[in-house]
């Protein structure tokens, strides 16, 4: 069978699977009694293993069906939830998700064995269940209070016991060389139908068919007849050892039913409303599942007409400009609004809720602070923020890098927390928000800030800077040598972090997506790194500028004003020109000078001045005139001429001309 | 053995009165010049970019890049647009007239006498009827 044309489907599924595998066992972790939780769950490593065996990658739906079989144990109170069992559950997540990278990559399961986990696995089946059942022997009479009726079966136990009618809860032992037990278990169900309805079983109905319980099962029944009689009818059966029989009674839910009717009708109305509100939730879940797939590689084609679309509307306004003829006037400004409009709507098409990033924090939080010995608080807040698609392909690393930092940097040990009269449990926020333009994604912790001294003191070690530069820094341009390349202050290499590579690598991604990285520090109270982000990369409202004969383009979200000033102000500080302007030193970049522009004739006395921030500094670039102001589309200069320093790309403009992104930020 | 096998097809551009072919199956197209916009700090033979119907494509000038004389551009001047690596590159040639199929036994291996830098760049020399025509290795050339 020819299943590649699958391969994508799976793989995306797959992964979809793993990742509300990997969210539901923790949630599981901190709720362990919570059976819609291990329901979803099972669902999900149903639904995996049937797709890995549709595929045939055997060991993954063998592994698979190792985990189930854990999970059924628990479902089935057999065994218990802890940490063990946790740590084994995501070590299999782990081999999962490694195998699906495997395979999307090489089109094929890699041949890892599976034998370590699945004896693992084993081990925990076995283990927690033998101390178990050596429990169950030595305390026969309460193992029926295992067997508890939920909330839709107490109401009906309350509504048959109004009716006069008895409920009974029967354990079945059948003798050890029992050989069908399935069909033993379903003459006792025969049997008991003739006079009472069964509703509740345990194991589950289907799993006593498919024989998987040991050699005892438990039933609860509706029934007129009396004990002795149910009793006497079981152990009349062949191959069955014991039935013992007990009558339940619950005063609470009697009660309840036979003194007002009103009430039992509440009590259902609030079942209803709880099942409706769990519908709800469960509508809420599947939301994102009401999608279409789409290639990437279609969208990035559709944003290109839209591109195309917008250049040739800009090439339209400028002849029209010219005209005088209204009706062209009027067609160019509706072509205007569908054109904006199509645009914020294939952008809305290539947004993704930030979600998809966040999600798999947690489960790295989670391993860290075990790893640390640290106990930390994950708070995510904001996750359905969106951002383009391409971002958010991106923005993982860095994110990690930052919380991964935060929890090994930033958080102090549980023993300095408590010196410092603060909580033992720390707390990372990563928070999400849109801001004007662009959408800022914060984290933050509560540990001990940064250490300046020891920041100042590394950045000498290491040789960034020498002491009376050091001396001269203000801490906020001392934390920002955290960005410097090579700079690491753990005393201790660790395994998470503190090789220095971490926060440049971290800047220079978030910059080449065209963002901002702040950092904020407070001794003793934590530090925040704040990452800025545009909400959109390819097409941008920008400033056309002319310099000398050549066209230039600067982005209009970093501009702060335009402004002249006359040149004999120009003051020269150390090598550097500046200009006071508005009680403040404003450095001046001659945009002809960094761009080698041969043919620029400086005004004599007045120069047109761009003035650009980035983060809270500020700098004024001289331009020669003002073009205005452009929807631009951005485009890569290619790979033959990547790399190249302060041009961010190239964009085409209505006249068929190429000019070029000004990257205002390497510059500042 | 079939007729494909034994030749290959080449465009046929000139620099300096001497003929250079390039393997048929890279080139995209072939353009006349248009206007180009500078790109600060590349090397001197890269000229700039052009706007190929909606793509923005880099300009090497060939003759600056095997270190010719320069020439004017004219109206023979033309920018052949190969295709290398996942990346479209224009190079500027003096002129660009037809393609020619070589026997693959008239291609000679580079003589290595010609060991100067630039001769990496020579993927062979194809001899034709009794002109010889420089074969360039277009991956090499912009690789380098």
């Amino acid at each position: 069978m020819d299943i590649n044309q699958y391969l994508e489907i799976f793989i995306e599924e797959a992964q979809e699977h793993l990742q509300n595998l990997n969210q539901n066992l923790l949630s599981l972790e901190s709720n362990p009694n919570d059976n819609n939780i291990l329901n979803e769950i099972f669902r999900s490593a149903h639904t995996l293993k049937g797709m890995a065996g549709t595929m045939g990658y055997d060991s993954m739906m063998n592994l698979t069906h190792d985990m189930e079989n854990i999970l059924d144990a628990v479902r089935n109170g057999l065994i218990n939830i802890n940490a063990g069992i946790m740590d084994v559950l995501f070590e299999c997540l782990d081999f999962l998700e490694e195998s699906v990278n495997y395979i999307s990559e090489n089109g094929k399961e890699n041949q890892r064995s599976i034998e370590p986990l699945k004896k693992k696995l084993l081990n925990l089946l076995n283990s927690n269940s033998i101390s178990h059942d050596s429990e169950q022997e030595k305390n026969k009479e309460n193992d029926m209070d295992d067997f508890k009726f939920n909330q839709y079966d107490e109401n009906l136990v309350g509504q048959a016991v109004a009716k006069g009618m008895k409920v009974f809860k029967i354990k079945i032992i059948l003798t050890k060389d029992c050989m069908l037990k399935s069909a033993r278990a379903f003459v006792v169900f025969k049997s008991l139908e003739k006079y009472a309805e069964i509703f509740k079983s345990s194991p589950a109905v289907e799993d006593i068919e498919d024989e998987k319980f040991d050699n005892s099962f438990k039933i609860a029944i509706v029934t007129n007849e009396n004990k002795d009689k149910i009793k006497k009818d079981l152990e009349s059966i062949s191959e069955i050892e014991e039935a013992i029989v007990e009558e339940y009674t619950n005063l609470v839910s009697m009660e309840v039913a036979t003194s007002n009717e009103i009430a039992a009708t509440q009590e259902a109305k609030i079942e209803k409303e709880e099942q409706e509100e769990q519908e709800e939730h469960h509508a809420k879940k599947n939301k994102m599942g009401k999608t279409v797939r789409v290639d990437i590689n279609r969208l990035d084609n559709l944003m290109n007409l839209v591109s195309e679309l917008i250049i040739i509307k800009t090439r339209l306004e400028g002849i029209d400009s010219d005209s005088q003829n209204q009706n062209m006037s009027e067609a160019v400004e509706y072509l205007e609004r569908i054109t904006t409009n199509l645009h914020d709507a294939v952008m809305k098409v290539r947004m993704v809720p930030i979600e998809r990033v966040f999600n798999r924090f947690p489960r790295m939080v989670r391993d860290l602070s075990r790893e640390m010995d640290k106990e930390v608080n994950l708070n995510i807040s904001g996750e359905e923020t969106e951002l383009d698609r391409t971002v958010i392909d991106e923005i993982g690393d860095p994110l990690i890098h930052l919380i991964r930092n935060a929890i090994d940097h930033g958080i102090e040990n549980k023993t300095e927390r408590a010196n410092n009269n603060k909580k033992a449990v720390g707390n990372v926020y990563l928070r999400a928000y849109q801001d004007g333009n662009s959408v800022v994604i914060e984290v933050e912790d509560d540990g001990k800030g940064i250490d300046i001294a020891k920041v100042k003191k590394k950045a000498i070690d290491n040789r960034l800077i020498d002491k009376s530069e050091a001396d001269g820094l203000s801490d906020k341009e001392a934390v920002e040598l955290l960005f410097h390349p090579g700079f690491s202050t753990a005393d201790v290499i660790s395994d998470i972090s503190g090789r220095g590579v971490g926060l440049d690598v971290v800047k220079t991604k978030i910059e080449s997506l065209g963002g901002t990285v702040e950092v904020e520090s407070f001794n003793n109270k934590g530090s925040k790194f704040m990452i800025r982000l545009p909400l959109t990369l390819a097409i941008i409202q920008a400033l056309l500028v002319t310099i000398g004969s050549e066209k230039y383009a600067i982005p209009l979200n970093s501009i702060k004003e335009i402004t002249s000033i006359e040149k004999d102000k120009i003051r020269n500080v150390q090598g550097q020109e500046v200009v006071l302007y508005r009680d403040s030193v404003l450095p001046i970049i001659r945009l002809a000078d960094v761009l080698d522009v041969k043919d620029y004739a400086e005004d004599e006395n007045e120069l047109t001045v761009v003035i650009v921030k980035k983060g809270d500094k500020t700098s004024g670039f001289i331009v020669e005139s003002l073009i205005g102001q452009q929807e631009i589309v951005i485009k890569s200069l290619g790979k033959y001429l990547a790399g190249i320093r302060n041009i961010a790309g190239a964009t085409i403009l209505g006249d068929g001309q190429v000019a070029l992104i000004v990257d205002t930020n390497s510059m500042i | 053995m079939s007729y494909a096998d034994h030749n290959k097809q080449f465009v046929v551009f000139e620099l300096d009165d001497e003929e250079y072919g390039i393997d048929i199956l890279r080139v995209k197209t072939i353009e006349k010049m248009s206007n180009i916009t500078r790109v600060p700090k590349t090397p001197s033979y890269v000229k700039g970019v052009i706007n190929l119907r909606g793509e923005i494509v880099p300009i090497i000038d060939l003759r600056e890049r095997f270190n010719l004389k320069k020439k004017e551009e004219c109206e023979n001047t033309r920018i052949i647009i190969v295709y290398v690596d996942d990346m479209d590159v224009g190079l500027i040639v003096d002129s660009a007239s037809k393609v020619i199929d070589i026997n693959s036994d008239m291609i000679e291996a580079p003589p290595e006498s010609l060991g100067s830098k630039e001769n990496s760049n020579i993927y062979g020399i194809g001899k034709l009827d009794d002109k010889v025509i420089t074969l360039l290795d277009v991956e090499k050339l912009l690789n380098a």
